[in-house]
């Protein structure tokens, strides 16, 4: 089992290296850079200038030359100066970080809570009133687009209700005494988007539980433990439940992988300070450093996540084992 | 922890009429029905008959024809759309068809259990042969779980599984199928049952280790004391195993009698035809004797005898009417109008 996660582990950071080559190359790749920014925003520039200002930032070495510079500052923990922000991309990103994480974690984590016993609950009563009811919403969730769901909720509770802030994630001036204080103001922010991410979720998480529990509760082994007359929890969940949390490791552990990349959409119409907007505006701003730092957390999350839920698969199922 | 038992399970003392005769079940008019989209089909239909203490009855007939359902009624592990809709099933003096389901659930594994076809797929396949041993024991009997750990390794080895501790901690997938049902029939014994239903226990195994679980479940059987409803479309199996033997088709009693008895002199053309199909040791015929026809969908049973259709000795009257069960001579049973004895 060790060997298995250190050989992953090392396949993993190989692929992460390729990965980012990859993503730098397909960025060199883009029309623009910089230096045509700052030509464009300077009427009296010259020629010797361009150059000067090319050789400075290293855009006239080929690719794989500025791929191993940029590398190599990042090994030593400097990540580089947003072009368009002005500022250390580590402080730039950071609390955007922080804010899209407590998200995109909140909303997932609401997401797994109300899908998991709601979907078991279907397979039981597949074909009932609450199934077919359950369903709808679940459908309703899965097409929903997520600009429109979050438009609603800010009309609803925002604007007829008053309830909660309509975008924002903190109050602004608001100085907190503590942080119980602080808190439940960022948690006032949290809600709405929450709500609306968690409910895109749901749906395709509720169809996943209701099928693998569905297929799990066909097993002959629920009749077996039915014949040793446990009662229904224990077949339902030890039985049943155990079985058909195998397919869902997948699913959950991938989602996973997103808590970092943040939700564009949903963070723009709430005009929340996470990074999907921040790594938009990088992409199309040729603010190479910003865009970079972000595909390598994306991709690490997504190996990361994969490597966990290939090791989760091994303790939720007894018949894979890792040599 | 073999117990006997002047009282049943939950404390209550045995109805007199338990007490006096030696009948552990008595099944009387069992009707289950299943309420498809076609319209209700009665799989078992009106199945009267009565087990005797140590005795095993086997219960024979082809794919269908309601064998596994009259026992899974009996454990009242019916699943919608099925439904029992009729009968009594008196286990001990208790009718197991009016208990509630909580009364059912202490009953299940543990005055009665039951063993299934399949190893490969009956145990589950996340948990060890020990968390399921344990979690029965666990269920029924009030024992610490190092006191049923105990038990179920003690089990383990009366089945005959070497190195029972080191299997005990075993996933079933690391077993061989034959040893899977050995595990499995600890499973089902591990609460004393008085009454054991075995549910074609044999036939998913090749056949040297067919003959190793009949004569585990034999052994078992006289060891533990126990009765058992024995069921199978392998009539080789029947005739080693069953004290009596019940024959069924279309979901109605056929015929019933010493198990030797049967396959001397059957009675119904059913139970006749059957065991003229069997093939012989010794006996090289170019083909096989086969019954005529094929089994009738389920919508398509005629009213009366549901054999109708393939017996060459059927009448208007068989077709018309179902013939009542009539006890030809002691012991010997059978639903027919033109038995066979009588020409």
């Amino acid at each position: 089992m060790t060997t298995y996660i250190v050989r992953r582990m090392l396949q993993t950071f190989v692929v992460i290296i390729l990965l980012s080559y990859v993503c730098f190359y397909l960025m060199t790749l883009m029309p623009g850079d910089p230096v045509e920014l700052m030509i464009q925003s300077n009427p009296k520039i010259t020629s010797a200038d361009i150059e000067r200002l090319r050789t400075l930032y290293g855009l006239d070495q080929p690719a794989y030359k500025r791929y191993a510079n940029w590398v190599s500052s990042i090994v030593q923990g400097d990540l580089g100066y947003s072009r368009t922000y002005r500022v250390p991309v580590s402080e730039l990103i950071g609390p955007k970080l922080v804010n899209t994480f407590v998200l995109s974690m909140s909303s997932l984590l609401l997401a797994i809570l109300i899908a998991v016993p709601l979907g078991v609950l279907c397979a039981l009563r597949a074909g009932s009133k609450l199934d077919y009811t359950v369903n709808f919403f679940a459908f309703a969730g899965i097409s929903m687009p997520s600009f429109w769901l979050a438009i609603v909720l800010i009309i609803i509770f925002s604007v007829t209700l008053g309830w909660l802030p309509a975008g924002g994630t903190s109050t602004i001036g608001f100085e907190p005494t503590g942080i119980l204080d602080g808190g439940l103001d960022r948690l006032k922010y949290l809600i709405l988007p929450t709500l609306s991410l968690a409910y895109l979720s749901i749906g395709s998480f509720l169809r996943f539980v209701r099928a693998s529990m569905m297929d799990a509760m066909r097993n002959d082994y629920i009749r077996t433990a039915k014949a040793k007359g446990l009662p229904r929890l224990a077949v339902v969940w030890k039985h049943g439940f155990r079985n058909a949390l195998i397919p869902l490791i997948t699913i959950i552990a991938l989602s996973f992988s997103g808590v970092f990349s943040g939700a564009i959409i949903t963070e723009t119409v709430f005009a929340y300070q996470g990074v999907g907007k921040l790594v938009f505006d990088s992409i199309t701003g040729n603010d190479f450093n910003v865009a970079m730092v972000s595909f390598v957390i994306s991709v690490s999350m997504v190996l990361l996540m994969n490597l966990i839920a290939d090791i989760l698969y091994g303790v939720a199922d007894p018949r894979i084992s890792y040599k | 922890m073999i117990l006997p038992r002047p009282f049943d399970t939950h404390g209550h003392p045995f109805s007199e009429e338990a007490v006096l005769s030696d009948v552990v079940l008595k099944v009387k008019d069992l009707e289950t029905t299943f309420f498809s989209k076609a319209g209700p089909f009665r799989a078992v239909n009106k199945i009267s008959y009565e087990i005797r203490k140590g005795e095993t009855l086997g219960i024979v007939g082809e794919s269908g024809c309601g064998k596994s359902v009259t026992s899974f009624s009996l454990m009242r592990l019916i699943e919608k759309p099925g439904q029992i809709t009729g009968g009594s099933a008196v286990l001990n003096g208790r009718d197991l068809l009016k208990l509630s389901e909580p009364e059912m659930q202490k009953v299940r594994g543990d005055e009665m259990a039951m063993i299934f076809q399949e190893p490969m797929t009956a145990l589950n396949p996340v948990l060890t042969i020990g968390q399921q041993i344990d979690e029965q024991i666990l269920m029924h009997k009030n024992v610490t779980p190092a006191e049923a750990k105990e038990r179920s390794i003690e089990m383990l080895s009366l089945v005959g599984i070497p190195s029972p501790a080191e299997r005990y901690t075993n996933y079933p997938h690391q077993l061989s199928g034959g040893m899977r049902q050995r595990a499995m029939i600890a499973m089902a014994l591990s609460c004393n049952p008085t009454f054991l239903i075995a549910d074609e226990p044999t036939t998913a195994l090749d056949v040297t280790i067919q003959a190793q679980i009949l004569e585990l479940i034999q052994t078992l059987q006289e060891k533990l004391n126990m009765t058992v409803q024995f069921i199978t479309h392998d009539l080789g199996v029947i005739s080693e195993i069953a004290d009596r033997t019940l024959v069924m088709y279309g979901g109605q009693f056929c015929e019933m009698g010493n198990t030797q008895e049967i396959f001397k002199n059957p009675l119904h053309p059913y139970t006749h035809a059957l065991i003229g199909s069997r093939p012989r040791f010794g006996n090289r015929v170019q083909r096989l004797t086969t019954i005529e026809g094929s089994v009738p969908a389920p919508h398509e049973y005629p009213a009366g005898c549901p054999f109708t259709n393939r017996c060459s000795r059927a009448t208007e009257q068989c077709r018309m009417q179902k013939p009542p069960v009539q006890e030809l001579s002691p012991g010997h049973q059978v639903a027919c109008f033109h038995p066979m004895g009588a020409r």
